[in-house]
């Protein structure tokens, strides 16, 4: 909260999370968390599976009521999906049966493909345009589901681990093309990921959830674009993954049990499963 | 920019025919003559082989009819069949008949495979539909339409109306059940990527559900096709005034082998006619999906 961006155009919007509860039955995945997020920031969200991060992108997206608390954009409360908000989905989710064209323009009208295509010329597809999504790799098809989400100028696009399954050179080239385009676009952006390298590079702030809270609010200083390799960026990355790895209590919980198995020793057992 | 190409699939014969930088082959990429010789009267080979067994027994056939080994009134050679096609196609009487029993099998398809549609479509979208609807129509599915003719019989006579009748139930329920399941089967997934995305409503079904759930549907209009040809020959075979039916049964009367079994193979032709053309319908409405795209394209 302490670090301010200004952002490139005035396209984002000031997304307000306040005191959000969301409980399935007796489990409580998100416990009164509150969030503050200026114009055109770009925040990442880290925490290990199961912590509520993706909870807390679905319901800012509109896709989940809270239980408690509530979201508001530009001050205005959320009430179900916003034409705004735009989502980038772990599995890509292209229509298998519309072209990589027709993929990118779906929610227009008709008659705007020549704004798909335009996007797509951005995140450098265009010549594939007639293609069927099948015959994409997956980083080709991430690319289309991010031209896809900028299509329709969102102020906030929300990305829920968009790189989560791609490889390691994909997923850098994919680091520089959402900052390029981030910073074209000026929309507001969160990022939930599990990758802490990944947040520190693309982030201003990184946010740590636990267990359902904020455990940390970390803003990311470093000059754009960053590099993975310099002492700052790897400091950083360090102390946020120190964090995020302090609570190992399900590793010591898991080791109890095997150790009270009679007769045997706790490190001579290998389950199979 | 991305490391992966995309991976296409060849057939082994692409790959053996196409294939420039063979080790053994001479520089300079030059194709000695026998090499091409060989490899011509290999594929020819190939592509005869699947044929050895029908033209042999079709041969042994002729033989034997010839000889007198083998009664007309059990089969007639196949000379004789080929020429009572002829005959049939020449005066015209072959076409009004085909024409007759198509008519038949294409109203009771419209009709049964319609409704089918049109109750899956309603069931497989609202709940309360299939709640409502389900369980009888899985109910009234286990009775097997064949076994409704004598019933039938008292309602419509032996009349066209019989016969549709019993087509329209039997393709019915191959396309409802499989329309049902396409459309619960339509990855929730995208269904929530396209309300994120601005749709909703008939454009959210035209273009994210239907589609999906289309594969599905194409086996159930397979199914029925198949489902279609059977139930008509059997309505065909208790009364008919015209149709491949017809035809057979009245040459049975007066033992002209050759007519039935031109009947026989009209009925193998036209089965095999409509699912050449479900087949189409497949490679066309599904030409995006991996498995239905020829290799190379």
């Amino acid at each position: 909260m302490t670090h301010t961006h200004t952002p490139p155009t005035a396209g984002g919007v000031h997304l307000q999370v306040h005191q959000l509860t969301k409980t399935y039955g007796s489990r409580t995945v998100l416990h009164e968390a509150g969030l503050n997020i200026e114009p055109g920031q770009f925040v990442a969200i880290v925490g290990r599976s199961g912590c509520g991060k993706s909870t807390l992108l679905r319901l800012v997206a509109g896709l989940e009521k809270p239980t408690a608390g509530g979201i508001t954009l530009d001050g205005e409360p959320l009430d179900g999906l916003s034409e705004h908000t735009r989502i980038m989905f772990q599995d890509s989710r292209l229509l298998p049966w519309k072209r990589v064209i027709d993929n990118a323009s779906l929610g227009l009208p008709r008659q705007s493909k020549k704004a798909a295509l335009k996007v797509l010329e951005q995140v450098g597809l265009a010549e594939r345009a007639n293609e069927w999504p099948s015959k994409l790799s997956g980083g080709q098809r991430q690319r289309v589901s991010l031209a896809r989400a900028l299509v329709h100028h969102p102020q906030l696009l929300l990305l829920d681990e968009p790189l989560g399954a791609l490889d390691a050179l994909t997923r850098i080239e994919m680091h520089r093309l959402i900052e390029g385009l981030w910073q074209t676009h000026g929309f507001t952006a969160l990022l939930v990921t599990h990758d802490v390298q990944e947040a520190v590079a693309l982030a201003d702030r990184v946010i740590l959830i636990e267990d359902g809270r904020i455990a940390m609010d970390e803003a990311v200083n470093l000059p754009r674009p960053r590099s993975v390799g310099t002492a700052a960026f790897a400091a950083l990355e360090k102390r946020i993954l120190d964090r995020v790895l302090q609570k190992p209590q399900d590793e010591t919980a898991a080791h109890d049990t095997t150790a009270t198995w009679p007769g045997v020793a706790a490190h001579g057992l290998r389950w199979a499963i | 920019m991305t490391t992966s190409a995309p991976i296409r699939s060849e057939s082994p014969s692409a790959l053996a025919s196409v294939h420039p930088e063979q080790p053994w082959a001479p520089a300079h990429g030059a194709v000695v003559p026998w090499q091409a010789l060989v490899a011509w009267t290999t594929s020819i080979t190939r592509a005869f082989i699947p044929w050895l067994v029908p033209v042999t027994l079709l041969w042994l056939w002729h033989i034997s009819a010839v000889n007198g080994w083998l009664s007309t009134r059990v089969l007639p050679a196949p000379l004789d069949v080929v020429t009572a096609a002829w005959t049939l196609a020449a005066n015209g009487e072959l076409w009004t008949h085909v024409q007759v029993s198509s008519g038949r099998a294409l109203s009771g398809l419209a009709i049964g495979g319609g409704l089918g549609l049109l109750f899956g479509l309603l069931t497989g979208t609202f709940r309360t539909a299939e709640t409502l609807l389900d369980s009888t129509v899985q109910m009234v599915r286990n009775i097997p339409a064949l076994a409704m003719i004598p019933l039938v019989i008292l309602w419509f006579g032996i009349d066209e109306t019989a016969k549709l009748f019993l087509i329209s139930v039997s393709v019915f329920f191959p396309i409802y059940l499989n329309t049902f399941h396409g459309i619960r089967n339509v990855d929730p997934g995208l269904i929530e990527m396209g309300r994120t995305y601005g749709l909703s409503g008939w454009r959210l079904y035209t273009e994210v559900i239907l589609p999906g759930a289309l594969s599905s549907i194409l086996v159930g209009l397979r199914f029925s096709l198949g489902l279609m040809w059977v139930i008509l020959i059997v309505a065909e075979t208790i009364s008919a005034q015209a149709g491949i039916g017809y035809l057979t049964m009245n040459a049975r009367e007066f033992l002209q082998t050759d007519v039935v079994l031109v009947g026989i193979l009209l009925y193998a032709l036209l089965g095999k006619l409509a699912d050449v053309f479900a087949r189409s319908l497949e490679r066309y409405w599904l030409r995006w999906h991996p498995g239905y795209q020829t290799p190379g394209h």
